[in-house]
């Protein structure tokens, strides 16, 4: 066999109060994909970051290409030929697309950057991984996961030895998938080691030659993709099995909604969404289901008042309500979990229990704080209901691992009691023994007469969880799916068919 | 005590030193008369408008905000009061329209800030050229001197310790203790490092960034009446001149970073105490007066250096790489 390109010896990592890795060796091949596995918090990312130097072991060694290196920083590892796509896209969001892409490597004549040779050369990295947009537009005006795509762009754009790639899919479309495989393919059998970080297994058992597992910071075991089955793998990341998978498949009172909570007529914004009518009941699951930038998120966000809405009017229990703001949403009892955590989410600089209560917090006012032996109780309540990790209270929100951030944020909605809860790629990062979990939680949440309106890029999911499919297509709702067996490929049916055709009630 | 909090402390313990060495008697308090006195009452007493304005400023700060305008605001409440007491009114009634008016130049530039959505650096920018200018309009370009007892109490008068630090420590506990044990400072903080989320998290962001703005204009507005007050004028072109920089550095000595987020309170009073015995030490140890601004900024870019993230963990003991 040959030399492996990347050979990690006996590492470990620490942080106050927390051993993120112990002893851990991974080995990485020229021209293979090696899917890097486990729970949320196991330590991929720190992996990744110990080995692109953001993080400095405090034992072990990392061997790049049969040499002894020790980055000072992520730059250093780029110039080595280590390209990364860290998991939290690190760029910067007031650059156009095409400054983010060929940050540092902008083209130049005399010196001075050639803008137009940057636009056309951003352009073609862009359509090498067969994303249309405009280069010239600022990344802060593109939704998560075209931000995503324009790292992946970045990072392959860069001609090396080693690509990694920290949950690149979390909020991706199967068919921008399909795409990045493609492209990661292709630099595969040119060579190119690829580390690849992902929770959806169907992705890993596809493009994944080889696996590593991690849990609690120790490395369980490698294996070839071939003789490791789902099951198997799915018991080394969580050291159990997995049960609550297929109790969801039968949620009992699907279909068995409420009373109209809130109803949404004619409700619109420019350039965002065109105008729809939509009803949320008690008790009731709707999920969304489209493509990227189809408007599911720009839906969400005109509910609860994120954006303002320029036509149309939203009834809660009957009465209009006045949006003008989150505020006012959330005083109907309307709460939104967005799908970008860490702009929109969490406040990283805080702790777990101040983000946790932030928003009953804000809901209070700030002259009465929320005292904090309840604080304490509603903490500990949710860390263990979520399975956070660590389980601190103190501990930095930003700090936990991706997953747990997730759930963190969910959390958070959670504690304020809402009446309808709009979840805007809720398990984005999360594991699949805790994705499961949410989805159970989902259900349970919505037996008790919350309403949830549920957005995810994996169809199976928002159709195993919601009563009720409203699909979207170039910004505008086209059809909308109920019934009991309610299945995927009515779905992609309607998300893929030719755009003109009105809206359609459709119950199967 | 917190880590960051260490190196601000041995700065201010190691200025002191360098004082006792040059003045044997620098550390020397006597009674007089009820009163304190000794060098280090007079760094108190001089520090006060300083630490004042700081602790407005470590909350506009802790916002992602930063406001030039409190010298300019200081020489309005010192010309107002003033003016009014030398056209014979009354000194309380004067501090009392000089507050108000602070108060309505906090609402401007919170209002420019929050509302307009202008970068707090130039929204405040505005009121620091101008406010001098309305400075000298109310003062009508004269240094006006007044000679009433009363009103010299604020920056000049004694209950043990100087009226003025008694003033601006209480308003440090005042603050500590109205942010910490309610909700606010999570809040504010809470805006600081991430507006967006915290905007969605339904917390009223408008109405903090609004609130911190006053609030330090209040401060500022009594920091000029202690100028003014202990001089017994008013000087519209020089009362609290670059105060609005010792007050920013002040702030971020003491820990606070001008990226918003996490603020500390003890940090600006170690860092407002920094300030003033820095000035003081330039005097006794008899800095030419043309190189006290360099012999300061050296200083306070040591403190700052010492602080950085970067220069921090290259100064922390490196643990051994194991070899296998
Ligand atoms: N900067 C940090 N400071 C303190 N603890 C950290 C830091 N970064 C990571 N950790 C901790 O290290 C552990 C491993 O985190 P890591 O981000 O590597 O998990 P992960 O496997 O990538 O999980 P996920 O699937 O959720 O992304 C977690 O317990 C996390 O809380
Ligand atoms: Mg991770």
């Amino acid at each position: 066999m040959t030399e492996p390109v990347v050979d990690i010896r006996g590492i470990s990592v620490e942080f106050p109060g927390v051993k993120a890795l112990q002893e851990v060796d991974f080995r990485l091949f020229p021209g293979e994909v090696h899917a890097l596995m486990g729970e949320n918090g196991a330590g991929k990312s720190t992996l990744i970051k110990a080995l692109t130097g953001v993080h400095r072991p405090v034992a072990g060694e990392v061997l790049l290409g049969g040499e002894r290196v020790a980055f000072a920083g992520p730059a250093q590892a780029q110039d080595a030929g280590i390209s990364t796509v860290y998991q939290e896209v690190a760029l910067c969001a007031n650059l156009t697309v095409a400054e983010n892409i060929l940050l540092g490597r902008e083209p130049r004549r005399f010196g001075a950057i050639n803008g137009r040779a940057m636009r056309a050369r951003a352009a073609e990295l862009l359509a090498r991984i067969g994303l249309r947009v405009d280069p010239r537009s600022t990344l802060a005006s593109h939704p998560i996961a075209i931000r995503q795509l324009v790292a992946i762009a970045r990072a392959v754009a860069i001609d090396a030895r080693v690509l990694v790639l920290d949950e690149p899919t979390s909020s991706l479309d199967a068919d921008e998938v399909a795409e990045l495989f493609r492209i990661v393919r292709v630099l595969r059998d040119e060579g190119v080691a690829v580390l690849f970080v992902s929770h959806f297994l169907d992705q890993v058992y596809e493009i994944a030659d080889r696996m590593t597992v991690l849990r609690n910071g120790r490395v369980v075991g490698e294996w070839t993709t071939a003789e490791l089955g789902r099951l198997e793998l799915v018991q080394a990341m969580l050291g159990r099995e997995l049960g609550v998978l297929d109790e969801l498949e039968h949620r009992p009172d699907k279909g068995r909604a409420g009373e109209p909570l809130l109803v949404a007529e004619q409700l619109g914004r420019k350039g965002a969404i065109a105008p729809f009518d939509l009803t949320i009941r008690r008790g009731e699951v709707v999920g969304l289901a489209g493509l990227l930038g189809s408007g599911r998120t720009e839906l969400a966000r005109l509910l609860y008042g994120a954006d303002k809405a320029d036509t149309g009017r939203v009834l809660v229990d009957g009465e209009p309500l006045k949006l003008r703001g989150p505020r006012a949403a959330i005083e109907a009892g309307i709460a939104f979990s967005s799908e970008d955590r860490k702009g929109e989410g969490l406040v990283a600089d805080l702790s777990v229990r101040d983000n946790l209560i932030l928003a009953m917090q804000a809901a209070r006012g700030w002259a009465r704080p929320v005292p904090r032996k309840q604080a304490d109780e509603l903490v500990a309540k949710y860390l263990k209901m979520l399975d956070i990790r660590p389980a601190d209270p103190d501990a930095l929100a930003g700090n936990l691992s991706g997953g747990n951030q997730q759930k963190l944020l969910l959390a958070r909605w959670l504690v304020t009691r809402p009446r309808l809860l709009v979840l805007d790629e809720p398990t984005r990062g999360i594991d699949v023994g805790a994705k499961a979990q949410i989805q159970k939680l989902v259900a349970e949440l919505a037996a008790d007469g919350m309403a949830v309106l549920f957005i995810s890029a994996e169809l199976e999911e928002v159709v195993r969880v919601s009563d009720r499919v409203v699909v979207l297509r170039d910004r505008r709702v086209v059809a909308e799916l109920s019934g009991v067996d309610l299945g995927v490929d009515d779905v992609v049916e309607l998300i893929a068919a030719t755009p003109g055709a009105e809206p359609e009630k459709v119950a199967s | 005590m917190s880590r960051r909090l260490l190196w601000p402390v041995l700065a201010l313990v190691a200025l002191l030193l360098v004082n006792v060495f040059v003045t044997p008697s620098f550390l020397s308090l006597r009674m007089q008369d009820g009163h304190l006195f000794g060098s280090l009452v007079d760094i108190l007493r001089n520090g006060a408008p300083t630490l004042l304005i700081a602790l407005g400023m470590t909350l506009v700060i802790a916002t992602r905000g930063i406001d030039l305008s409190v010298g300019a605001v200081a020489a309005i409440a010192g010309a107002v009061t003033c003016t009014h007491i030398a056209a014979g009114g009354d000194p309380f009634s004067g501090m009392a329209i000089a507050l108000a008016l602070c108060a309505l130049m906090g609402l401007w530039n919170g209002f420019l800030v929050s509302v307009v959505g202008v970068q707090p650096i130039i929204a405040t920018l505005v009121l620091m050229t101008a406010g001098r200018g309305i400075a000298m309009l109310i003062t009508e370009g004269q240094i006006i001197t007044v000679d009433n007892p009363a009103y010299r109490q604020i920056g000049a008068g004694f209950l043990v310790l100087p009226i003025a630090i008694l003033i601006s420590v209480a308003a440090l506990v005042g603050v500590a203790l109205v942010t910490r044990r309610t909700a606010l400072g999570l809040l504010i903080e809470s805006v600081g490092v991430n507006p967006e989320a915290s905007r969605l998290a339904g917390v009223r962001s408008r109405t903090i960034i609004w609130t911190v703005y006053v609030f330090v204009a209040l401060c500022s507005g009594v920091a000029g009446l202690m100028i003014s007050s202990n001089v017994s004028a008013a000087d519209a072109n020089n009362a609290g001149l670059w105060i609005e920089m010792d007050a920013i550095l002040a702030v971020v000595i003491g820990g606070t970073s001008l990226a918003g987020g996490r603020y500390s309170l003890t940090g600006t009073l170690l860092g407002a105490l920094i300030i003033q015995t820095l000035t003081t030490t330039v005097y006794t140890i008899g800095v030419p007066p043309e190189v006290t601004l360099v012999f300061k900024a050296v200083v306070v870019l040591a403190v700052c250096l010492l602080q950085a993230p970067a220069l921090s963990r290259a100064l922390a003991p490196r643990r051994k790489v194991v070899l296998p």
